[in-house]
């Protein structure tokens, strides 16, 4: 499958988390925008690391060229699931203080 | 030769210790300390006199006043015929002067009778340098030092708010003639490389260019006009009368205001080869003497009519050394020095007796009360109306002669200039010493003590006799002794001179018996006029007002020069703090400003940043990839 | 080793009166302090040219091509010296003051005197930027703790302005150290860097600013006539009489030498811009009521004329400012410790309200009005010799601009002796009577009179110091004018 499809895929997935980032209201939603993002970041960094090994292991079977980028998306992944659990921690605490999700109740440390 | 540097260095001395121990010192010491360095100096300056007459002249160079790169200006005196006529004028009138202001200042406190006489002392130091400075330089530290001394003394009494304006004006007119002389010895530094005397006139003529010289002669003459109260510069000079009566006696007649005049001699060698300038200084002359003659008419303050016929007589020295009498002018700056110092100290004598009073209008039959000051003045008013065998008569005549000689137009108005000094002289002499008493007759006024009427004898002998040194081929073959005394000086300047055709005699006979005999009839219809003089209340009019108000020059210098400037720099003052201290505080309020309105894209809203990465982020693509 | 304790003397006297707490204690060894450093300075102006006295140098920071190098050349002579001779006229003339935390002002105080003498010595440009500041920041603090009215605001706009200009200066700085041919910041190495011509106005224009700024010349003058109202007087003598030397001192140190084809090319602007601001600050001086204002634009218009001088490319307007440093510090200070001890005696600085001082105070009036006529230039006072080679030399250049600037001469008469009238002349107004001067202002003052009319009658050891010059600042604008 050529490359370009996965572009187009992870462009869109990406749009779509960033559009939502900047429209929504609701900070869970807010956050699976976010979540959205990476996974639209991690979906790129397999095709191009598969793309690479792909075009390496014609001369080489055994090469482990491109597969670095498959680490980073693990390493993504850990730290997306950290951050999830922080994240979704500080909305929990949040509802239970204000009983609200709404980011644009956040507002207080302003002024 | 070797004493004269202790000339200026005498009144010095008198003035430090006048000036440092000024509340310690007796009346009396004071007064030996002032006069006496000044007779000492009198003393040295006749040894220098003789010296000269033998034939000894030079420069004493002290030591190095400035030196850069390849200007050398040393601190030198020169010794000629021309300094040592003017050191003994000075210490000589000086001395008689100091003498007189013993008993004249009598009054005044310990301290400022000493702060009084070291004024006095400074300003002979100044005036002897200025006369024996071997190069422009020195002469000009005495030029501004008499400057400043006349500014001190015309201040003497400073709780007067008048006094103080006319102090003030007297320097700041004298400044603006300093800046002309001043620009004229760097003029003279550029051209000739060289500020002394001997360098400048050895390299003439030849070295400097006609318009060069005309440049330099036009600046040297404005510091003339400034100091020697001349059109246009003349207006502090009547107004100067504020000083004690001496002072104007010393300063404002008979030393200091004669500086422009011994500068000009002292040039004649650039000046001869400038005759454009020679006319300027002839024309600017002859108009302030008549101009000046033209106020005395009117005036009613004794010391205001003494200080315009000063400016009026200086106006003839002037017309004298513009058409080439450079000796004719010197002359009469002697006879002027006795007759006008002669007349001021009269006048002070007067004014003492008259407790302060100076308004003629309140004077009247003095003649009777102060018998030696009448006769000392009529003899002075004789002298300068220029009845022969006075001294004025010798002087004045050589001055008019030459002018004939040069432009009958001269002489003509000139003689009308004669006519109007013989006028309010004797105006002056019949409002004050004839007719009936005016003033207060509780306070009959009485003779001036002898340390006042002793010099006002030793004057009017000098007023009458000085002139004999002077007189002139018409009367006796070889008579002009000064005029062979000072031919060293002028010789290279009146070489360069197109000679003019003297006279004939017969044609000076005439002259002479015609302006005596008119001279004589403006005194007879002067005395008549204001003999019987009874003050009537109503005011001049019309001409008469006008010269009353001196033909309105000081408003007018007011509304021209003064206000202007003084508009000019309240709106410099309000552009400053409106304008320019504006333009920098508002690069801080523009930075504050800027920061305020930046301050609100940091709202605190997170989706605002996001939006404003998520366009930035967008810019940068476009910028990177498809630039 | 002589020069550097030039710094190092002021700097340990500073902090050790930071940390005493007797005020008579920490006057007295100020005093001692300013004193002998008085006498070292004298000592080192005496040293002939090319003494092993007159130089100094020693690491500081290598890696970027910076020494610890200390110099002096007549300039720098007669700049050191006049920082190290008025610091114990200042001292005595402000004795009988009384300051609050007294540990800090006289810290402060001693501080600036490190930072200027650096200023004077400094043969590297980063340690001359170095000494620039220091000699900034510690007036900034004395302004703004012990000033008058509005200090905060007027002390602030002070340190903006100036610190403005340093900073310019300080990009075209390193602009000129990239440019050199050692990648040095010595003085020799700057006058040997090759810079394009676009460059090198630039650059002349930045340390132009920044020197403009400090003397100040209009139109960068204004924070000037506030500061120096506000300034805690023994503060304004510092500023006035040596720190607006900096700018001079910096234009003939680094912009003439460092530039001369820009110089030369730039001189007539220069100069018509001094000229204004000398007319300028003058009609303004005459309109000013507040004596300290009044001193504050009088000041301006001389150092116009000083800058101008600077600028003509010539022997005899050069030597005329370079000792005319000298003498405009001297009669400056000696003006404002006259206007000091006014407003210490009856708090008022408006000149309407004074009047017929002269009667209670008759010695105070006699030593003004010596210091204001050396104000006014009059012959054997110290200002005439600098200001005759000044004029002379500008009157080389250009007939009109010493016409023009001639005219100050006049103006100043006008302002001066008007200050002399309404404060000392006339009848007494509001101020019936005031104490005359005390021991330690009458020695402040004589001295400084002595000075006035000793350098005035015999000038000759100041145009001998005027007439060293180790770099060629000189020979190098010469060149450049032919």
């Amino acid at each position: 499958m050529p490359i370009d499809y996965y572009i187009y895929l992870s462009v869109i997935l990406f749009s779509i988390g960033v559009t939502g980032v900047l429209t929504r209201r609701n900070a869970i939603i807010v956050f699976m925008c976010i979540e959205l993002m990476l996974n639209a970041v991690n979906l790129l960094l397999v095709a191009f690391s598969k793309m690479h090994h792909a075009r390496a292991a014609v001369s080489d079977a055994a090469t482990s060229i491109g597969t670095d980028g498959q680490l980073f998306v693990f390493f993504i992944m850990v730290v997306a699931a950290a951050e999830v659990s922080v994240g979704l921690a500080i909305i929990v605490m949040m509802y239970r203080n204000v009983h609200n999700v709404d980011i644009n109740f956040l507002n207080r440390l302003k002024n | 030769m070797s004493l004269a540097p202790y000339i200026p260095l005498l009144p010095l001395a008198g003035f430090l210790i006048n000036g440092i121990f000024r509340k310690q010192l007796s009346k009396t010491l004071t007064g030996i300390i002032g006069s006496g360095t000044i007779l000492i100096a009198f003393a040295l300056s006749v040894m220098v006199f003789n010296d000269v007459s033998a034939g000894n002249t030079g420069d004493i160079v002290l030591f190095d006043f400035i030196s850069v790169a390849d200007l050398h200006i040393p601190f030198a005196f020169k010794i000629d015929q021309l300094t040592s006529i003017f050191l003994l004028i000075i210490t000589g009138v000086g001395f008689l002067i100091h003498v007189y202001s013993t008993s004249y200042m009598h009054e005044e406190s310990n301290d400022h009778f000493a702060r009084y006489f070291a004024y006095l002392n400074l300003f002979v130091f100044s005036m002897l340098l200025l006369v024996m400075g071997a190069n422009y330089v020195i002469m000009f530290i005495g030029w501004e030092g008499v400057g400043l001394c006349s500014y001190l003394l015309i201040g003497y009494w400073f709780g007067n708010t008048a006094y103080n304006n006319a102090a003030k004006k007297a320097f700041i007119m004298n400044r603006i003639g300093d800046l002309g002389f001043l620009v004229a010895v760097f003029w003279m530094m550029q051209t000739f490389g060289a500020v002394g005397f001997d360098e400048i006139f050895a390299q003439l003529p030849g070295e400097a260019s006609t318009a060069t010289l005309t440049g330099i002669t036009l600046c040297l003459f404005v510091g003339a006009m400034g100091k020697s109260a001349q059109i246009p510069l003349y207006t502090w000079l009547p107004d100067a009368m504020a000083g004690p009566t001496p002072v104007s006696a010393l300063i404002h007649a008979a030393t200091m205001v004669t500086a422009g005049i011994y500068m000009i001699a002292r040039s004649n060698l650039m000046y001869a080869l400038a005759p454009t300038t020679m006319m300027v200084v002839a024309i600017i002359g002859l108009s302030t003497a008549i101009f000046a003659g033209t106020i005395a008419l009117k005036q009613y303050d004794i010391k205001k009519v003494l200080a315009y016929s000063t400016v009026s007589q200086l106006g003839y020295m002037f017309l004298g050394l513009g058409v080439g009498a450079f000796t004719g002018a010197v002359f009469h700056v002697m006879t002027h020095a006795f007759f006008k110092a002669l007349l001021f100290l009269g006048a002070g004598s007067i004014i003492h007796a008259m407790h302060h009073q100076q308004d003629m209008r309140q004077y009247g039959g003095l003649r009777k009360y102060m018998p030696i000051t009448h006769i000392t003045m009529l003899l002075a008013c004789l002298a300068i109306a220029g009845i022969p065998p006075f001294s004025g008569f010798f002087s004045k005549d050589e001055i008019l002669v030459a002018a004939y000689a040069a432009n009958p137009v001269y002489y003509y108005v000139g003689l009308v200039g004669a006519l109007l000094t013989a006028f309010y002289m004797f105006r002056l002499y019949g409002m004050t010493f004839l007719g009936n008493f005016r003033g207060d007759t509780h306070h009959v006024p009485h003779e001036s003590p002898a340390a006042m009427t002793v010099p006002l004898i030793i004057l009017a002998i000098l007023s009458v006799a000085g002139g004999l040194i002077g007189i002139p081929e018409l009367f006796a073959e070889n008579g002009h002794k000064l005029q062979q005394f000072l031919a060293p000086v002028f010789a290279k300047g009146e070489q360069q001179i197109a000679q003019h055709a003297h006279p004939s005699h017969s044609t000076e006979w005439m002259m002479i018996a015609v302006s005596v005999t008119l001279i004589l009839l403006v005194i007879i219809f002067a005395i008549n006029k204001y003999r019987k003089y009874q003050h009537t209340k109503d005011a001049n009019t019309g001409f008469a007002s006008v010269l009353e108000n001196k033909w309105y020059v000081d408003e007018l210098y007011d509304a021209v020069i003064v206000k202007p400037l003084i508009a000019l720099g309240n709106l410099f003052n309000r552009m400053d703090t409106g304008v320019v201290d504006k333009l920098v505080n508002g690069v801080g309020r523009a930075v504050q400003y800027g920061s305020r309105q930046m301050r609100l894209v940091q709202s605190g809203n997170v989706g605002n940043y996001v939006l404003l990465m998520v366009i930035a982020i967008i810019l940068l693509i476009r910028l990177v990839f498809y630039s | 080793m002589l020069l550097s304790s030039f710094i190092w003397i002021p700097l340990l006297a500073g902090i050790i009166a930071f940390a005493l707490r007797s005020q008579l204690l920490i006057k007295q060894i100020t005093l001692y302090c300013a004193t002998v450093l008085a006498g070292l300075a004298l000592f080192a102006s005496c040293q002939p040219m090319g003494s092993h006295y007159l130089h100094h140098s020693s690491g500081w920071l290598a890696t970027l091509g910076a020494n610890f190098s200390l110099a002096v050349d007549g300039a720098g002579k007669i700049t050191t010296l006049l920082t190290a001779i008025s610091y114990p006229i200042i001292l005595l003339a402000t004795w009988n003051n009384n300051y609050s935390k007294p540990n800090s002002y006289y810290g402060l105080l001693m501080l600036t005197q490190a930072g200027l003498m650096g200023v004077f010595l400094a043969t590297d440009a980063l340690l001359f930027y170095f000494f620039w500041e220091l000699a900034l920041i510690p007036t900034y603090f004395l302004c703004s703790q012990w000033g008058g009215e509005n200090r905060i605001q007027v002390s602030f706009k002070f340190f903006i302005y100036t610190f403005m200009g340093s900073l310019l200066m300080l990009v075209a700085l390193i602009y000129v150290y990239f440019h050199t041919p050692d990648q040095s910041f010595a003085w020799e190495s700057f006058k040997a860097a090759t810079l394009s011509k676009q460059a090198e106005v630039y650059c002349f224009v930045l340390f132009f600013l920044a020197f403009a700024i400090k003397m100040p010349i209009f139109p960068f003058h204004t924070w000037q006539p506030d500061l120096y109202a506000t300034a805690p007087t023994g503060t304004t003598m510092v500023l006035s009489g040596i720190m607006v030397k900096m700018g001079l001192f910096a234009v003939l140190r680094w912009l003439l030498p460092v530039f001369p084809e820009m110089s030369a090319i730039a001189a007539p602007y220069v100069i018509m811009l001094c000229i204004f601001g000398i007319l300028y600050a003058s009609l303004i001086a005459i309109r000013q009521d507040n004596i300290k204002r009044l001193i504050a634009y009088s000041s301006i218009a001389h150092i116009g004329l000083m800058c101008a001088a600077l600028f003509a490319n010539n022997t005899n307007s050069f030597e005329g400012a370079v000792i005319q440093l000298f003498s405009h510090g001297i009669n400056i200070i000696g003006l404002w410790i006259v206007v000091d001890f006014i407003e210490q005696r009856t708090g008022i600085t408006q000149m309407k309200q004074l009047g017929g001082l002269a009667r209670s105070a008759p010695n105070l009036a006699i030593m003004l009005v010596v210091i204001a006529l050396a104000n006014v230039a009059l012959p054997l006072t110290n200002a005439f010799v600098g200001e005759f080679l000044m004029f002379s030399g500008l009157f080389q250049m250009n007939i009109w601009y010493a016409v023009l600037a001639g005219v100050a001469i006049i103006l100043a008469a006008v302002y001066t002796l008007g200050m002399i009238q309404k404060v000392f002349y006339g009848e007494a107004t509001q101020i019936k009577f005031i104490a005359d001067i005390k021991a330690a202002e009458a020695f402040a003052l004589v001295s400084i009179i002595v000075m006035i009319v000793v350098f005035g009658v015999y000038p000759k050891p100041m145009l001998e110091l005027g007439s060293e010059v180790w770099g060629t600042a000189k020979a190098a604008m010469a060149m450049a004018g032919k």
